[in-house]
């Protein structure tokens, strides 16, 4: 059993007056790939932001390597070691990819100088060092996923988080990114991520949390979730 | 049961991007038909060609036998065909009756001010709003917003309602309220289309379910019969061909 490096509990959040959250909790171990899949506008991002500090919740606690972090912003957060790889890539489409690179260093003084966790990014997503002087909006969706990621790797985390990782990209390009993913995880970062595809999510992580109408539906190991019948119930209502 | 909506090859782009392609379905009289499907499937684009905000560029809109297709949306209102929307959009300096009144006036019906000013009270009445007639929209919680959003569309006295996520953003018991509310107007006589990501809800609520997938209807059909269909499956839970190709990498 390794440990939680985060706790969410009875997480509350939305938007103006809109509750889009209502009492989430869930956890990512240490080392472990775990993913939260669910059907559209079931708070899955929301969740994702309120756990990275880019909304602040309306109740409940958010626990981060033994410390409540429930009402730290972003930047703080991203400090002590949580990136997040938000919804839509977000990347600095007019600087070329060693710039946006650059600036996923930024938030967090880590161990390692900003050479060498260039060199550790360029060893993962030997593309970027090739392309590293063009610009990030000329890039497909694809590479522009995959920079997205490695600007979060930027910062040393000891937890990634990842919106949305498959959707618009080609299967091919999955694949590549959930292989990379695979050996980030062997080399000792935990990740946790939202993804649409809950075959793919449960192809791919230790753990998921299926989430319905701002709540927890399930949680399990995907071996034991993938069998349940619940899991179309949670998606369909029915 | 006749077709009260008929809605016949619908078809509407933005740019490049087909929204809607050749979308015919119909809402028989006295029944709910729920309208799911992913997000960007096109749901809230098929509400603004019923009504009127946009106009198709091809098909055809059939309301009580008349042909409204490209009608402006006031006129599609005069025929009777109400709808709310999914951000609530009342006047928030009015009072939740100055809203209602508001909604009556410009409905089916040519009232005097009297008559849609009982109208406004009985809309009301019917989404629970009695005790709050002179407060102003802009103070209601809300769930007291997504019900003056239907207590102001119900009284224009429509034959037709389009409901869009009416129960978004409320708590588990005023979901529960509203659905009472909804089988109520059902009861009533008055013709439901209904858009709703509480899944559980929609598939309680409708006779019919048509599921939409980039702009095309991927099926429909009884909500059973369409929480069984390997394609809608699909479209909800993803592929599974790329799952099965990684595990075997």
């Amino acid at each position: 059993m390794s440990e939680a490096i985060l706790r969410v509990d009875s997480l509350e959040a939305g938007y103006g007056e809109q509750q889009v959250l209502w009492g989430l909790s869930l956890g990512a171990e240490t080392g472990r790939l775990t993913t939260i899949v669910g059907a559209n506008g079931v708070g899955k991002t929301t969740a994702l932001r309120a756990v990275a500090g880019s909304i602040r919740p309306w109740g409940g606690r958010v626990v981060f390597k033994g410390e409540d972090v429930t009402r730290l912003p972003p930047h703080v957060k991203a400090a002590r070691g949580l990136a997040l790889v938000p919804e839509g890539r977000q990347l600095f489409s007019a600087m070329t990819v060693e710039e946006n690179l650059e600036m996923g260093a930024y938030a967090r003084h880590g161990t390692r100088s900003y050479a060498s966790r260039l060199d550790h990014v360029y060893a993962v997503f030997p593309r970027l060092r090739e392309r590293r002087r063009q610009p990030a909006g000329t890039f497909s969706g694809g590479e522009q996923q995959m920079l997205a990621i490695a600007r979060g790797l930027m910062s040393e985390p000891d937890l990634l988080v990842i919106d949305e990782l498959s959707l618009g990209l080609a299967p091919v390009i999955v694949h590549q990114i959930f292989s990379t993913l695979k050996k980030l995880k062997e080399e000792g970062l935990s990740i946790l991520l939202v993804e649409q595809n809950v075959h793919l999510a449960f192809a791919l992580s230790d753990y998921a949390y299926v989430v319905a109408e701002g709540r927890l539906f399930c949680e399990g190991a995907p071996s034991r979730l993938e069998a349940m019948p619940e899991i179309r119930q949670a998606y369909l209502g029915l | 049961m006749s077709a009260l909506l008929e809605v016949s090859e619908l078809s509407k782009n933005f740019g490049g991007l087909q929204a809607v392609h050749a979308l015919s379905f119909a809402v028989e009289e006295g029944a709910i038909l729920g309208l799911i499907g992913p997000n960007g499937a096109g749901k809230s684009t098929v509400f603004n060609l019923v009504n009127g905000v946009f106009a198709p560029d091809a098909g055809r809109v059939l309301f009580g036998g008349q042909d409204i297709t490209g009608l402006r949306p006031h006129l599609v209102a005069r025929s009777g065909l109400a709808r709310t929307h999914q951000i609530v959009q009342p006047f928030a300096v009015m009072s939740v009756l100055e809203n209602c009144i508001v909604g009556a006036c410009f409905g089916g019906k040519n009232m005097p001010l009297e008559e849609a000013r009982e109208a406004a009270r009985q809309a009301a009445m019917r989404v629970g709003l009695e005790d709050r007639l002179d407060t102003p929209a802009s103070q209601l919680t809300i769930a007291g917003k997504k019900r003056l959003e239907l207590a102001r569309a119900l009284a224009a006295q429509p034959r037709l309602l389009l409901l869009d996520e009416v129960l978004a953003g409320l708590n588990p018991t005023e979901v529960e309220r509203m659905i009472q509310v909804i089988r109520a107007i059902r009861a009533s006589g008055v013709s439901i289309l209904m858009i709703e990501h509480l899944m559980q809800a929609i598939m309680s609520l409708s006779d019919r379910i048509v599921v939409l997938n980039s702009g095309q209807k991927l099926a429909e059909g009884l909500p059973a019969e369409v929480a069984n269909d390997p394609a809608v499956i699909e479209a909800y839970l993803g592929d599974p061909a790329l799952a099965a190709e990684l595990r075997a990498a």
